[in-house]
C-alpha cells in the first residue's frame, strides 16, 4: 500500500495528496525548448555566477564581512528570481542574495547585511522582499502570515519562501507548513536541498524518503525536483505559484542541487566532503546543462554567449564600484530605529555616546 | 452576557477581564486590520474568556483558532503584520508562550531596527503571567524579565480595570510590538469602567496610587493589591508608605519613581518574577544611581525566591506578600533616619 492509498481520518477535509514522483522532474533533455524563457535562463545563470564569484572576492578585500555563495544552486536562484509575478513575495534566507537580486533588488544593497552597515537595505514593502534571513526555517511562519493575510484580504498575490535542507528540520519549518495547509495559505516553499547543512550531510538530517516527501503529512502536494535544471525549478514554481493565487493552497518543493563552494568564505569543505564528489557535481553545473542544451537547440551562439558574458562583467564591474567605497555610519544610527520613539533610556544613552564621538 | 453590576459613581463595575474583552472588541470595531489569533480563542472565548463573544461577532477569519503552535502563531502573526494587518496574539499560559520566544527575540522586537525603519511591526502579544490561583506547574510563571531584557519590545502590565481596558487599547494602536502581560489572578478583580472609558496615561508614564512620604513601594501587576493592603497595614506602625504603579516596565518611567524616591528617602521594590537579575534589580540600580544623595537606605527588594515556580500547594510561601512587604519596610533602616 502507498501513502496515497492509505485512507484519510474521517474528521480530516483534505485528500490524501500522492507522494512525490521519486525521479526528479526534469525538462532540459526532454526535447520541450522555450526560445523566450531559457535564454533568459541562461543569461541571469552566467550573471548569477559572477555575482557569487565577484561576492566571494569582495570577502577577501574586506568589503564584505562574510558571504554564503550559491555557486552551484544558481539554477535555483535564477528561477525563483524570474517565477515571481510583480505583486508576488519572496522570504529569502542568507544564501538567497541572488534570488532577490534577479527578482531586481540593487546587487548591492543586496548585500547590505553581509557588508555589515545594516541588517537590512531595502524596504521590504516598496522590493516584496522580506529581509534576508539568518535564523534557520524562521522566515518560513512569516512567509505564511503574509500569505494569509492576503488571502483574507481577497489580494491574489503568491508567496515563496526559501529554505534548505538543514532547514527542514527545525521546528519552524513544521509549524510553516503545517498553519500554511490548514490555512490554504498563498504560499510555496522551495527547498533547495544542496546536500550539506554547513558540514552535516542530508542523512544526518532527516530519515525521510525525500524532504518533498513531508508534504504529504500536511495535506499538500510535494514535488521533488532536478535543482540544476533552471527550466524545470522555473516550470514548477510557475505551477506552484499559480496554484496558490487560484486559492488551492501550498505546496512544497524540492530541488535537489550541491553547493559548489564552502558554506561561506570562513568554512573549509575539504574537511567533510570529497573532491570526488564535488567534481561530480560540477560535471552537472547548471550553468553548464542549460549552455549546452541552448546550444543543441540553435538557441546560443558564440556571440550570445559572450554577450551574456559581458553583461555579467558589467554587473560585477557595478558591484566593485559601489562597494569600493567606506559606507557612512553614524553611531545615532544605532538608536534611531529601536522604537517609533525612541524611549528616555536610549535617548539619555544616545546623549552619552555623543560624548565619545 | 455580562454580569455587571451599576457602581456607586453610575458607571458599571466590570472583571478585568471583561475590561480586556471589551478593549479587544473596541479595536476591533474601530480598525478592520486589528485580528485576533491564539489557542482555543473562538468558540470557548479563550480558557480565561478573554476573547469572549468576538468570535461570533466579528467571524472566524478576525477571531481565529490556531493550530497548537506557540511559535508559529506569532510567526504568521508577524508576516501578518508585515502585510500590514494588526495582529493581536493570544498566549494561553505564561510558560507556554517559550516556544515563541525565538520569534519574539529574533524577529518580532528587530524588524523595525534591521529595515532601519522601513518595516514597523504593529503586534500586541497578550499573555496571561503570575501566580496565586493554584495552577499547576508550567501556569504561574512571571516572564517579564525575559521581555524587559529584549531590546524593541514594549513591556506593558496593567494592575486596574481602567488600566487593563486602556493600556491593551494603547497597545494595539502602537506601531511598536507590545508584550502585554496579564496579571491572571487579578482577572475577577473588578472596579467601575465607563461605557466609554477614558485614555489612560500613555507608556512610560507611572501612575502613584497612593501618596506617602515615608518610603515609596514601587510594584506593578499582581503586586499593586499586596503593596496598597501593605500601606494600609503600616499605618498601624505609624509609616505613611506610598505605592508607585509602574504600568509598563518598558520603557521604565524614571522620572516618576526618582521624583518620590527622592522625597521619600526609602524604597522597596516589590514583584513576583525571582529577584536575581529580576526587574528589582535593574529598578534598585537606576534608583541608586541617580537618587544616591537622597537615599536614607539601601533600595531592597521583595520578590519571588530565585526557584523556579512552585507547586501551587506551596505558592503561599514564595508569593510577596503584606507581612514580607512590612518587614523589608522595617529594614529600612529606620534608626539611622
Amino acid at each position: 500500500m502507498t501513502v496515497s492509498e492509505l485512507p484519510a481520518h474521517p474528521l480530516s477535509r483534505t485528500a490524501v495528496p500522492p507522494p512525490p514522483d521519486p525521479e526528479p522532474y526534469r525538462v532540459l533533455g526532454t526535447g520541450r525548448p522555450d526560445p523566450e524563457l531559457w535564454p533568459l535562463l541562461y543569461r541571469e545563470l552566467v550573471r548569477g555566477r559572477r555575482y557569487n564569484t565577484q561576492a566571494t572576492a569582495l570577502t577577501r578585500q574586506g568589503r564584505l564581512a562574510v558571504y554564503p555563495s550559491s555557486t552551484g544552486q544558481e539554477a535555483c536562484q535564477v528561477a525563483a528570481g524570474l517565477a515571481l509575478g510583480p505583486r508576488d513575495w519572496l522570504f529569502p534566507s542568507y544564501r538567497d542574495t541572488l534570488a532577490a537580486v534577479v527578482r531586481g533588488l540593487d546587487p548591492a544593497v543586496a548585500l547590505t547585511l553581509l557588508r555589515g552597515d545594516w541588517h537590512t537595505g531595502h524596504d521590504p514593502r516598496v522590493h516584496r522582499v522580506a529581509p534576508l534571513c539568518t535564523p534557520l526555517a524562521t522566515q518560513l511562519p512569516h512567509a505564511v502570515g503574509l500569505a494569509h493575510a492576503a488571502r483574507l484580504r481577497r489580494d491574489d498575490l503568491a508567496v515563496l519562501a526559501l529554505v534548505g535542507d538543514g532547514g527542514t528540520s527545525e521546528g519552524d519549518f513544521h509549524e510553516a507548513l503545517n498553519f500554511a495547509a490548514v490555512w490554504r495559505a498563498p504560499v510555496v516553499f522551495l527547498v533547495q536541498n544542496n546536500g550539506y547543512a554547513i558540514s552535516v550531510p542530508l542523512a544526518k538530517q532527516t530519515a525521510a524518503p525525500s524532504i518533498a516527501h513531508k508534504a504529504v503529512g500536511y495535506g499538500m502536494p510535494g514535488r521533488l525536483v532536478d535543482g540544476n535544471d533552471a527550466p524545470a525549478v522555473h516550470d514548477a514554481l510557475t505551477g506552484a505559484l499559480a496554484r496558490a493565487r487560484a486559492g488551492e493552497g501550498p505546496t512544497l518543493i524540492e530541488a535537489v542541487t550541491y553547493r559548489l563552494d564552502a558554506h561561506t568564505n570562513a568554512d573549509d569543505a575539504t574537511r567533510y566532503r570529497t573532491e570526488a564528489e564535488v567534481a561530480a557535481w560540477r560535471a552537472r553545473d547548471p550553468l553548464t546543462l542549460m549552455e549546452r542544451e541552448l546550444r543543441a537547440h540553435g538557441l546560443l551562439d558564440d556571440a550570445g554567449a559572450a554577450e551574456a558574458h559581458e553583461a555579467a562583467e558589467r554587473t560585477a564591474a557595478a558591484l566593485r564600484e559601489a562597494l569600493s567605497g567606506d559606507p557612512e555610519l553614524t553611531p545615532d544610527d544605532l538608536f534611531t530605529h529601536v522604537y517609533a520613539e525612541p524611549t528616555s533610556q536610549l535617548r539619555e544613552q544616545a546623549e552619552r555616546l555623543r560624548e565619545f564621538s | 452576557m455580562t454580569t455587571a453590576t451599576r457602581g456607586r459613581s453610575g458607571t458599571a463595575e466590570v472583571s478585568l477581564a471583561k475590561a480586556l474583552n471589551r478593549a479587544l472588541r473596541d479595536a476591533m470595531a474601530d480598525d478592520p486590520t486589528v485580528h485576533l489569533l491564539g489557542e482555543d480563542i473562538g468558540a470557548l472565548g479563550g480558557v480565561f474568556r478573554v476573547t469572549e463573544g468576538l468570535a461570533a461577532e466579528f467571524g472566524e477569519d478576525r477571531c481565529t483558532d490556531t493550530p497548537l503552535a506557540e511559535a508559529g502563531i506569532l510567526g504568521a502573526a508577524t508576516g501578518m503584520a508585515m502585510y500590514g494587518l494588526r495582529p493581536v496574539v493570544e498566549m494561553q499560559f505564561d510558560a507556554f508562550a517559550y516556544p515563541a520566544f525565538e520569534q519574539l527575540v529574533s524577529h518580532v522586537s528587530r524588524m523595525r531596527n534591521r529595515t532601519r525603519g522601513a518595516m514597523p511591526l504593529p503586534l500586541t502579544v497578550r499573555i496571561p503571567y503570575g501566580g496565586g490561583i493554584g495552577g499547576v506547574e508550567h501556569h504561574s510563571d512571571s516572564s517579564e524579565t525575559y521581555y524587559m531584557a529584549t531590546p524593541g519590545l514594549h513591556v506593558v502590565t496593567p494592575a486596574t480595570v481602567a488600566d487593563a481596558y486602556g493600556l491593551l487599547r494603547r497597545a494595539i494602536a502602537s506601531d511598536d510590538p507590545v508584550v502585554f502581560l496579564e496579571p491572571k489572578r487579578l482577572y475577577w478583580a473588578k472596579e467601575p469602567l465607563p461605557e466609554r472609558p477614558a485614555d489612560v496615561p500613555p507608556f512610560g508614564r507611572a501612575v502613584i496610587r497612593r501618596r506617602g512620604d515615608s518610603a515609596t513601594l514601587i510594584t506593578y501587576g499582581p503586586s499593586l493589591p499586596v503593596c496598597l493592603a501593605a500601606a494600609e497595614a503600616a499605618r498601624a506602625d505609624g509609616w505613611d508608605l506610598g505605592v508607585i504603579d509602574l504600568r509598563t516596565l518598558v520603557p521604565f518611567d524614571d522620572e516618576t519613581v526618582c521624583a518620590e524616591v527622592r522625597r521619600t528617602g526609602r524604597a522597596v521594590v516589590v514583584h513576583e518574577a525571582a529577584g536575581f537579575a529580576g526587574p528589582g534589580a535593574e529598578i534598585a540600580a537606576r534608583v541608586t544611581e541617580r537618587c544616591f544623595h537622597h537615599l536614607a537606605a539601601p533600595v531592597l527588594r521583595v520578590t519571588g525566591f530565585d526557584i523556579p515556580y512552585p507547586p501551587p500547594l506551596l505558592e503561599r510561601h514564595h508569593l510577596p506578600d503584606v507581612d514580607r512587604v512590612l518587614d523589608a519596610v522595617a529594614r529600612l533602616q529606620w534608626d539611622l533616619g
